[in-house]
């Protein structure tokens, strides 16, 4: 193991799976002279060439719609959005055309395509720029929908949604590009399936069940929570679909209690899911009304101040955490 | 490059029977309910999609919109198995799982059937991308109509398509009309051609109820492109015959309009021109029809028996692998 960024292990995933199979290409706004608007493509141009990583004009819908059709012959297209935000002006291909194709040709066309790029909010970007859009493509049948938190995740998971058969959506946490952590070296094949989620924290209390941005968040409120003799388990989800029903069960089932924080808004948000299959399924377990902690129900203010105010953070997920353990 | 050889006139026209016989038995199979949803029909423009397969080889890519049935059965989709996909069928091009606007044949190279105006024509730049990637010299043929010219998907994808020189041909199908509005009352421009010199695209004008004429020209092309992978856009001038789907009277046009276009049959001017010539006689003619009328009839009864998909195994559908969420 080594310590790398979460911005190399990606490039390190992209570079593995384009040498592994030629039929993979890299296909976005700024993706190959300038090297990725986050520097994600950083030198892959350079490695593999102009055939494959290859610039587009400011077109999401134009050059998402290629990758689809692309992938309908046997490529396997990777597509970046400079962020998802912009991601919302190729909503038709990547809802409509992407994971229907399979169904609507009755099984003969699989889009084996994978939508990566930046997701959440960043800051102070405004309302335009800071769409977490994970709850708007899980709710399309059809689309596999991932959200890393760490350099390790980060590598793995693209690696599995470049092999997957399937439209895949690997949403990276814009905030987390620098941050490091431990990966395998690079000569050791590092896959994580989707839909497996996993537990950063042992913990007996409370369950944190929380995915990309909101993970770090989780982790230090955890050691927070340390010193007033709350012990929270914190389970990233990793994926959102296919969502790890088993893992969250199991974890609520232990501590009793769960606090949901999620990166999206709160209405029809990832949360609103978790919850509900809790209370479905192990209703019993639940010694306090589950909690969830989300964005405020605004567009994303451009203010330092009233931003931070409407995102997740330690005080707000503290206070939850109080009030299902009743402390 | 060689041009293939010519293909049969009269199997050609033989196709284009086949389609008119096909859709007006699913005219009626529709007002008798056994046809579900929105259904266009692609009478009146026969010659456009024959006259294009013509030209192309089997395995160049064949892509449209969602007036699609006469795609699927030019390019060799048996009457069967659209008329089960009609009838919501498992037997069906689709599984009975994507319907009229749906239909897609992979062994055949039919890859849609695409009911979102415009936003097949990225899909088609994918497809000619990939051509490309592998150096074949496959031609995508991308249908679409008057009405997916003014949508956004249509414009990025023709930049995209002239940029990286794809090998695919814009065919639009203008019959004058995008669902009711005419193309008077949605386009800036004076001639649809037009759009393509704005990316630098060569463009012509093809008369659509002339068969031999959408075959030479589009050979030409395809034939070019095959030597040199870049694109084409033809306006191809058509007519249907009925509404914008079973439920329109079509009232926004006239009658005078119509019968114009009806004396302009591709049908029968191909007929004509082939009996003129001595390969076609009254008889055969007959005989061709007859048995394109026997066909769809067959295709109906076959359609009626066919079992639907089981309930069950809907999810095997939603995601390859049967990876459930």
């Amino acid at each position: 193991m080594r310590e790398i960024t979460y911005r190399q292990a990606l490039n390190e995933a992209l570079a593995e799976e384009l040498e592994r199979d030629p039929n993979v290409f890299l296909m976005g706004e700024e993706v190959a002279e300038y090297n990725g608007a986050y520097k994600v493509s950083q030198g892959l141009l350079e490695r593999f060439g102009p055939k494959r990583i290859i610039d587009t004009p400011i077109s999401e819908n134009g050059f998402a719609g290629l990758g689809v059709g692309a992938a309908m012959v046997g490529l396997r297209p990777i597509i970046e959005f400079m962020t998802f935000s912009f991601s919302l002006v190729a909503f038709d291909q990547v809802v409509n055309n992407a994971p229907n194709m399979f169904t609507m040709s009755g099984g003969q066309f699989n889009i084996p395509i994978t939508f990566r790029g930046p997701n959440g909010p960043a800051h102070q970007l405004g309302a335009t720029h800071s769409h977490a859009t994970e709850p708007l493509y899980a709710n399309a049948p059809g689309l596999k929908v991932c959200t890393p938190a760490t350099p390790r995740d980060a590598k793995g998971l693209l690696k599995t949604a470049v092999r997957d058969d399937n439209p895949v959506l690997v949403l990276e946490a814009e905030l987390l590009y620098s941050s490091k952590g431990m990966v395998e070296p690079p000569d050791e094949e590092l896959l994580i399936p989707l839909g497996e989620a996993e537990v950063k924290r042992e913990g007996s209390d409370v369950s944190i069940i929380c995915y990309a941005q909101t993970v770090p968040l989780a982790l230090a409120v955890a050691a927070r929570l340390e010193d007033e003799d709350i012990s929270a388990e914190i389970l990233d989800l990793r994926s959102i679909k296919p969502l790890d029903e088993k893992a969250i069960f199991n974890s609520v089932a232990k501590t009793h209690r769960a606090v949901i924080v999620e990166q999206d808004r709160p209405f029809c948000g990832v949360g609103a899911e978790i919850c509900y299959r809790i209370q479905k399924n192990i209703f019993d377990e639940l010694d306090a009304p589950i909690v969830r902690v989300s964005q405020e129900d605004v567009p994303m203010p451009y203010n330092e101040r009233l931003e931070k105010a409407v995102l997740p953070n330690a005080d707000k997920l503290i206070a939850a955490v109080k009030k299902v353990c009743y402390a | 490059m060689q041009r293939p050889e010519p293909r049969d006139e009269v199997e050609m026209l033989a196709l284009m029977l086949l389609i008119r016989r096909f859709e007006e038995r699913a005219s009626q199979q529709y007002q008798a309910q056994k046809i579900g949803g929105f259904c266009h029909l692609y009478i009146g423009q026969e010659a456009v999609v024959v006259g294009a397969v013509a030209a192309g080889r089997d395995d160049d890519y064949v892509i449209t919109a969602y007036r699609d049935h006469a795609h699927a059965l030019a390019r060799g989709t048996s009457a069967d198995a659209c008329m089960a996909e009609l009838f919501g069928k498992e037997t069906g091009c689709s599984r009975g799982l994507g319907g009229s606007m749906h239909f897609f044949d992979r062994s055949r190279h039919m890859y849609g059937g695409h009911a979102i105006v415009g936003a097949h024509v990225p899909l088609a730049a994918g497809m000619a991308f990939a051509s490309k990637y592998r150096a074949e010299d496959r031609v995508t043929l991308c249908f679409f109509g008057d009405g997916a010219i003014n949508q956004g998907s249509f414009h990025e994808a023709l930049n995209l398509i002239a940029l990286y020189k794809l090998p695919v041909v814009l065919i639009c199908e203008n019959n004058l009309f995008a669902m009711g509005t005419s193309v008077k009352r949605s386009t800036s421009l004076k001639q649809i051609v037009d759009r393509a010199e704005g990316y630098d695209i060569p463009g012509e004008i093809v008369d659509g109820m002339n068969f031999r004429e959408v075959r030479d020209k589009l050979a030409e092309i395809v034939c070019s492109i095959r030597k040199d992978p870049h694109p084409a856009f033809v306006e191809i001038r058509t007519y249907r015959y009925r509404g914008h789907s079973m439920s329109d009277p079509a009232s926004y046009r006239t009658k005078d309009e119509l019968e114009k276009y009806r004396l302009d049959d591709p049908i029968t001017r191909l007929r004509a021109q082939l009996t003129r010539e001595g390969k076609l006689t009254n008889e055969k003619f007959d005989q061709i029809d007859k048995h394109a009328k026997e066909t769809v009839l067959a295709a109906v009864k076959f359609a009626e028996k066919s079992p639907e998909l089981p309930l069950e195994r809907l999810y095997d559908y939603t995601f390859i692998n049967r990876a459930k969420p």
